[in-house]
């Protein structure tokens, strides 16, 4: 897939960091506002997305990259079902919220509510590497060709 | 309220038959995305911001990622029916509209009136959440708290279908056919 203009490329240059920027805000700040890890991972990957539909797939046709989309990937899922087991190491039911019983914090601030944040935080990395790494497959590579 | 919704769920079927008639496949999905942002101002309306930000989103990427596999492959619907076919089809297809819409509206005697909730279950966890949780948000509370299984399947279904879109779309390995 080729680039696009300059003014697309050099607005998307723009947009990018503030996209990517707001769906690391939706993702911290699940237990506080709307939105939380699922939102925001797909605004992260959206971000990825207007840029390689800005600068075309030649300068993202990198082993690495790609590499990078699934170990994050996998590393999310592997966060979420280790919080999730983390009751168990405790001594208590699968999937009690252990933190949030041993140092409850006050509500409303960013630092609260136990493992909720952090199950925001491993949905967001899963959602956002899987969905651009699905986005990569689908749109970018050709027949016969490597991942 | 029901002045607002009422114009916008017509834009959504009307949408949804001018998606399906179309023979030209980049205008059928623009009016795919009719239905996706009708939708989220549907949800806006209700009160469910939670909903309206995922169905936002998630609507934008998908037709982004529709047209860049469309602009990939071909731009013309190529399927045709014909006599005895399409005379089957356009019947079943009635008869099944028929049956649904005398079902709903017997349905819809029994239900309670639009606003006011049909389970009672929902009142504890309204009660409940700030105070057994933590979480401000009372939607973050539910999904990853109260009904925290359902979210961890999710999550593994997520990456399951990742897994096998990947599966699918690569060519290491694959033998050539």
């Amino acid at each position: 897939m080729r680039g696009m203009t300059p003014i697309v490329q050099c607005i998307s240059r723009l947009m990018a960091p503030s996209i990517f920027l707001l769906g690391v805000y939706v993702v911290l700040h699940g237990h506080l506002t709307p939105g939380g890890g699922f939102a925001g991972g797909v605004l992260i990957a959206g971000a990825f997305v207007l840029l390689v539909l800005a600068f075309g797939s030649d300068e993202w046709r990198s082993r690495a990259l790609n590499w990078n989309a699934t170990v994050f990937e996998s590393l999310g899922l592997f966060f979420f079902w280790f919080l999730a087991v983390m009751g168990l190491i405790e001594g208590v039911p699968f999937f009690v919220n252990v933190i949030a019983k041993a140092n409850p914090g006050h509500p409303y601030r960013l630092f609260s509510a136990g493992i909720i944040p952090l199950c925001n935080a491993a949905i967001g990395m899963e959602v956002a590497a899987g969905l651009f790494f699905v986005f990569m497959c689908l749109a970018i590579l050709k027949m016969g060709e490597k991942p | 309220m029901l002045t607002i919704l009422v114009p916008l769920l017509v834009l959504m079927i009307l949408g949804a038959v001018i998606a399906l008639e179309s023979k030209d496949l980049l205008s059928g999905i623009i009016s795919l995305g009719i239905i996706g942002f009708a939708l989220t101002i549907i949800f806006l309306l209700l009160q469910a911001p939670d909903l309206a930000i995922v169905q936002i989103i998630v609507e934008t990427l998908t037709l982004v990622i529709l047209i860049a596999a469309i602009l990939k492959t071909t731009r013309e619907d190529t399927t045709e029916t014909f006599g005895f076919k399409k005379i089957l089809l356009w019947g079943i297809g009635l008869i099944a509209i028929a049956a649904f819409l005398l079902v709903t509206v017997n349905i819809f005697k029994h239900l309670p009136p639009f606003g006011s909730p049909v389970l009672r279950m929902a009142q504890p966890y309204i009660d409940l959440g700030l105070p057994m949780t933590g979480a401000a948000n009372l939607v973050a509370a539910i999904i990853l708290d109260f009904r925290g299984y359902d979210t961890l399947g999710e999550a593994t279904v997520l990456f399951t279908a990742v897994a096998g879109t990947v599966a699918v779309l690569r060519s290491v390995g694959r033998k050539r056919a």
